[in-house]
């Protein structure tokens, strides 16, 4: 109970020092693209206007979540170790594994209410631009039957919001959860932060291409065996980041099967697990 | 520490052996479910430079389509409708399952791009105007049938397919076809059904068989019959010679 008492005061100071670092000032940089955008693609139909909104908004939402994932957990042990606050921590009753899953649980936090933040803004400038196009709608058909008006607005709506964008944003958050649990995990056997943010951004690139390289392999076509070898090291040792790339198909109106989405989260949660375990393995032997 | 580092990258690996078959099994339900469909093929990092691919293979297609979607729409001011197809062909490609992209960029070919061809004051043969104006219809129905290709589990690009051939290339037969694929699908709206009968009633030979489809339409209640119906149901039983007591009017 005292070391869950220890981890959980050390997940929230986490996230009280990432929020003072004024990590989200990203926010600011990203209501002004979505809000740019939005003044920017006003000549356009309204469907191309909410079609530009949610592809920018959430491949921002995906980009920015990412980054912040990485950059935020790559800092945390070569930070503290080189203010020494590690060995303050360390040297009271708190074991190694809780101090990591505390970090774990403020920068998970961080993440979301990040992700909240920028869900919230996306839905209220695309609830505004509805709004406005409604207004617009119903102002331009005045005198025409209620029915056919009806249908007109009816078409707005759907184009804005769809239900299935939601289960596209929790799996952002899966994701972004899952690269910061690989990030610690690096920063476990990593001499700086800038090499465990080097080390995860080439495997977020490498784990784009791991569905690949799995194909490749379990194709069975003929090839040198280095190849082979290759591609089994990428698929068994990468993770599958384009399993949680659904946000792309979710904006253009693609509905995620609840079974596929269910299965995503526990995969992206056996990641998280994982690589969290691993990560206090090696912590577990580190000199410090 | 040695141990460890190693011990941890022999369990990642053993992890990712023992996940495989659930991964091959997710893979294979997103593709059931039209999701993650996109070739990103040499092709397409031709078109889109290195940094574009780039971006693409990471998850971030849909921001790119966009970007792209704004530079065709500098394009389109500067009419220069070549470089129009070429960055629709890219933009399709990215996000092929997004029915905005191939609709309106079969538009913009068959529409927009033909009424400019046959209005080239550059071009002093209306033979060859007349020719251009055909080939950027086609060109539209081209982005049509690919986006049907990739979206064949939804009604909308069928029936703008329909509009296309009967407004266009007058095709009757084939947007007969377009509309009774697109009326199929339960979501469809019920003018798809009527197009089609519009569209069969100017068939040549296939006059009674449109006939009889109008009529089961028209049997169906009030809401299929629209004026437009009614009248060409009329003219039909004219023409067709249909006796008054087999007629939709009869009392």
């Amino acid at each position: 109970m005292k070391s869950l008492q220890g981890t959980w005061a050390i997940g929230r100071n986490t996230f009280t020092e990432l929020v003072r670092m004024k990590v989200f000032y990203f926010l600011l940089i990203f209501a002004l693209l979505i809000i740019g955008n939005s003044a920017f693609v006003s000549k356009f139909s309204f469907q191309e206007q909410f079609q530009m909104l949610k592809d920018i908004s959430l491949g921002a939402m995906s980009v920015f979540s990412s980054l912040l994932a990485i950059l935020a957990t790559a800092n945390f042990l070569p930070k503290d170790m080189e203010d020494r606050t590690i060995y303050t921590i360390l040297a009271k009753p708190v074991p190694r594994f809780s101090y990591l899953l505390g970090k774990l649980i403020g920068i998970l936090l961080l993440l979301a209410l990040a992700i909240l933040l920028m869900t919230g803004l996306f839905l209220l400038v695309l609830w505004l631009q509805e709004r406005g196009v409604l207004a617009e709608t119903r102002a331009q058909l005045q005198g025409v039957p209620a029915e056919e008006l009806q249908t007109a607005l009816k078409e707005v709506t759907a184009a804005t919001f769809n239900a299935n964008l939601l289960p596209g944003i929790m799996i952002i958050f899966v994701k972004s959860a899952l690269l910061a649990s690989l990030t610690l995990f690096l920063s476990t056997f990593a001499s700086s932060g800038l090499f465990a943010i080097l080390m995860s951004v080439a495997i977020y690139f490498i784990g784009h291409l791991q569905a690949t390289a799995r194909e490749y392999f379990l194709s069975g076509v003929d090839i040198h065996w280095w190849s082979r070898v290759l591609a089994v090291g990428v698929a068994l040792i990468f993770p599958d980041l384009q399993a949680f790339n659904f946000v792309d198909d979710v904006i253009a109106g693609v509905a995620v099967p609840t079974g596929l989405f269910l299965e995503t989260m526990a995969l992206g949660g056996l990641y998280v697990a994982v690589y969290f375990f691993l990560a206090a393995m090696v912590f577990a032997g580190r000199e410090l | 520490m040695i141990v460890r580092r190693l011990l941890s990258v022999v369990l990642l690996a053993a992890f990712g052996a023992a996940i495989l078959p659930f991964q091959v099994r997710l893979a294979a339900q997103a593709k059931a479910a039209h999701l993650r469909s996109t070739a990103l093929d040499l092709d397409l990092r031709e078109r889109i430079g290195q940094m574009g691919f780039l971006a693409a293979l990471s998850g971030f297609r849909s921001p790119l389509a966009a970007f792209l979607w704004i530079e065709a729409h500098t394009a389109w001011e500067n009419t220069e409708w070549g470089r129009m197809a070429g960055i629709f062909n890219t933009v399709t490609t990215l996000q092929p399952r997004s029915l905005l992209y191939w609709d309106m960029a079969a538009w913009h070919m068959a529409w927009n791009a033909s009424v400019a061809a046959m209005q080239d004051e550059k071009q002093p043969s209306e033979a060859l105007r007349i020719r251009a104006q055909r080939q950027y219809f086609n060109l539209g129905r081209d982005f049509l049938e690919r986006g049907i290709k990739n979206n064949p589990d939804r009604y909308q690009l069928y029936l703008q397919l329909g509009v296309l051939l009967r407004d266009k290339l007058e095709d009757h037969s084939a947007a007969t076809d377009a509309f009774l694929r697109a009326a199929e699908f339960p979501d469809a709206p019920p003018y798809c059904r009527r197009f089609a009968g519009y569209e069969m009633a100017k068939i040549p030979g296939r006059e009674r068989e449109a006939y009889e489809f109008l009529k089961a339409l028209y049997l169906q209640g009030e809401k299929q019959r629209l004026p437009t119906l009614v009248n060409l149901l009329r003219q039909m039983e004219k023409k067709l010679d249909i006796p008054a007591s087999e007629r939709v009017d009869n009392p």
